[in-house]
């Protein structure tokens, strides 16, 4: 498949005003395809929102290059070519649900009619129609989080770029939320997402790519293909598949090799 | 390290049901306290004139004589004397005071208003202005500052003889009002304008949004709140301010030149500077809840930060 986004020899580094500097990003080369759902996991400091906002052009490489079709990422985002998903929902909490969802469609100047036609679509896809009136404030926090990502979705962006959009949600919640992520990204073919998170599960369940990234210098220390059959479930979570793959990512973070079930289980004094 | 997650949820779950805010009693019990205090304070003012008077103006404790002469008769009044002065005229065969007062408030409120109106856009267009022109802040805002330090009473004056050159007097006591007003407006949108999250401006990135988008979408209404907090200061340092520029102006009219006669003929008549002061504060606080009830009407969203 083509790839929709190249990576290239991408480094990053913040100079504190103490002088000293953090390599946030060292030599990430990626390549990311059309309709893909990739994810990048790592421990904190590994640069998975740094390479993220780097993709969305909303802070620049210190060296490398992002494209996206070709063309650099700067103009992808002036062609409103990416959705943006924060970890928490950055609703304006002066709007309600409804001109919430809008405000895209403003600043790209639809028309009244339309950007009313459209919310409405976009709040049934995340079943929030019956609020479309309510301030934030008056929502829980999974459902502020959908209308983020109804939000993200009105301009029918061709990239969805998430990060850590359920890390503040409870573990039911965010199971939930993931069957009704995978249902509208099913829904709307081709559209590609990169989605940031800490959760080895999330990951696993969600992406047909997990890219492990260690920190200090954060940098990709794995790609793993997650080859579970889609559509994906409840049912997707007892798969022996699904077991062997959260096993692997999870090994790939420690840095250590799987074992099989009956051996001894390997001591590194790792992280989790 | 989730210990508080579900708690957190299942607050935000009840926020969620709840259609509106419940419906709670706060404003009237907010209006019974203070009715409350202000009978506490009227008992305490006639409660230490009586007590004075029943003890000749002098009392002895521990040794020390206190002279109580400040609660007679002549240096403070009588609430119902204070409150009858008002049917009387302030001058032989003149109108009523209470006349003469709503004469005066109408002077002073015309020109507060005014100066309010002036303060308040300059002190907006200074916020804005400062908010995306950092060398412009750090240059002006210590100027600003001092502004506010140097005494109002010293400038007012000058700005009378200034405007009293251009043909136009009556304009220096919105002017010196303003000077007061803008001040706050200043501050208070500036912080607004700028205390927006960092993920917000993010947001308006990735639409690729222009500056002014950014202005007018998240960054004016997020300071909203505060505008309307510092508006409420403003309200009242208005009136302040036309009061004081009353003063050397030379017009008659207004609450400030009242203010200034009857505390001449104090030890004559207590009473009528007392009316003229509870009129003048009556005013900052109409005007005051003028603005916090217009404040109930555009804010209808629920602000994360209270100011």
């Amino acid at each position: 498949m083509a790839s929709v986004i190249s990576i290239s020899n991408v480094n990053k580094i913040f100079r504190a005003a103490d002088g000293l500097s953090v390599t946030a990003l060292q030599d990430i080369n990626l390549e990311i395809s059309q309709g893909e759902f990739i994810s990048f996991i790592g421990p904190s400091g590994c640069g998975k929102s740094t390479l993220l906002r780097v993709i969305a052009d909303l802070i620049q490489a210190s060296s490398g290059t992002v494209t996206v079709n070709g063309k650099p990422a700067a103009e992808a985002r002036k062609n409103r070519e990416y959705g943006f998903v924060f970890q928490n929902a950055t609703l304006y909490d002066w709007r309600t649900v409804i001109k919430n969802v809008q405000l895209p469609l403003e600043i790209m100047k639809y028309s009244k009619e339309e950007r009313d036609a459209r919310a409405r679509e976009m709040l049934k896809l995340v079943e929030l129609q019956d609020f479309a009136e309510k301030y934030p404030y008056q929502l829980s926090g999974g459902m502020q989080q959908r209308v983020s990502i109804a939000r993200a979705l009105a301009f029918q962006p061709k990239i969805l770029l998430m990060d850590e959009p359920f890390g503040a949600l409870d573990e039911m919640t965010r199971e939930r939320m993931n069957n009704e992520l995978l249902s509208i990204w099913a829904r709307l073919k081709d559209m590609t997402v990169i989605f940031v998170t800490h959760s080895i599960a999330e990951a696993v369940y969600l992406s047909s790519r997990v890219v492990v990234m260690s920190p200090r210098p954060g940098k990709i220390s794995e790609i793993i293909d997650i080859d579970l059959p889609r559509p994906r479930g409840p049912e997707t979570r007892d798969m022996d598949a699904f077991f062997h793959y959260t096993s692997e990512v999870r090994h790939a973070l420690r840095g250590t090799k799987p074992v099989d079930r009956s051996g001894a289980v390997i001591r590194d004094g790792a992280i989790e | 390290m989730t210990d508080s997650a579900p708690s957190r949820e299942s607050q935000l779950a009840a926020v969620a049901r709840a259609d509106r805010p419940p419906a709670d009693y706060s404003g009237l019990r907010t209006a019974l306290i203070s009715l409350a205090i202000v009978v506490v304070l009227l008992l305490f003012w006639e409660g230490m004139k009586a007590f004075s008077a029943a003890n000749n103006y002098a009392v002895t404790i521990g040794g020390t004589e206190i002279d109580l002469t400040i609660f007679n008769n002549s240096q403070l009044p009588h609430l119902g004397d204070i409150a009858a002065s008002f049917m009387e005229p302030a001058q032989r065969n003149g109108p009523p005071l209470y006349q003469t007062l709503l004469d005066a408030v109408s002077f002073t409120l015309v020109s507060a208003i005014q100066g309010f109106l002036i303060g308040a856009g300059i002190g907006f267009a200074l916020a804005v202005l400062f908010a995306h022109f950092g060398f412009l802040s750090r240059g002006l805002m210590p100027f600003v500052v001092a502004s506010q330090t140097v005494p109002i009473l010293a400038i007012a004056p000058m700005i009378v003889i200034w405007f009293g050159r251009a043909g136009n007097s009556q304009m220096a006591i919105p002017v010196i009002a303003a000077y007061l007003t803008f001040f706050p407006v200043t501050i208070y949108t500036l912080r607004g304008l700028t205390s927006v999250p960092a993920t917000a401006v993010e947001l308006m990135e990735t639409y690729a949004a222009s500056k002014l988008e950014i202005l007018v979408k998240l960054r004016l209404p997020n300071a909203i709140p505060q505008i309307f907090t510092a508006l409420k200061i403003a309200a009242t340092s208005s009136v302040v301010g036309a009061i004081i520029g009353e003063l050397p102006s030379g017009f008659q009219n207004g609450l400030g030149i009242a203010i200034l006669n009857f505390a001449r003929y104090y030890n004559q008549s207590p009473e009528r500077l007392w009316a003229t002061i509870f009129v003048a504060g009556l005013v900052g606080i109409l005007f005051f809840a003028f603005i916090a009830l217009v404040e109930r009407l555009v804010v209808r969203w629920k602000p994360k930060e209270s100011s």
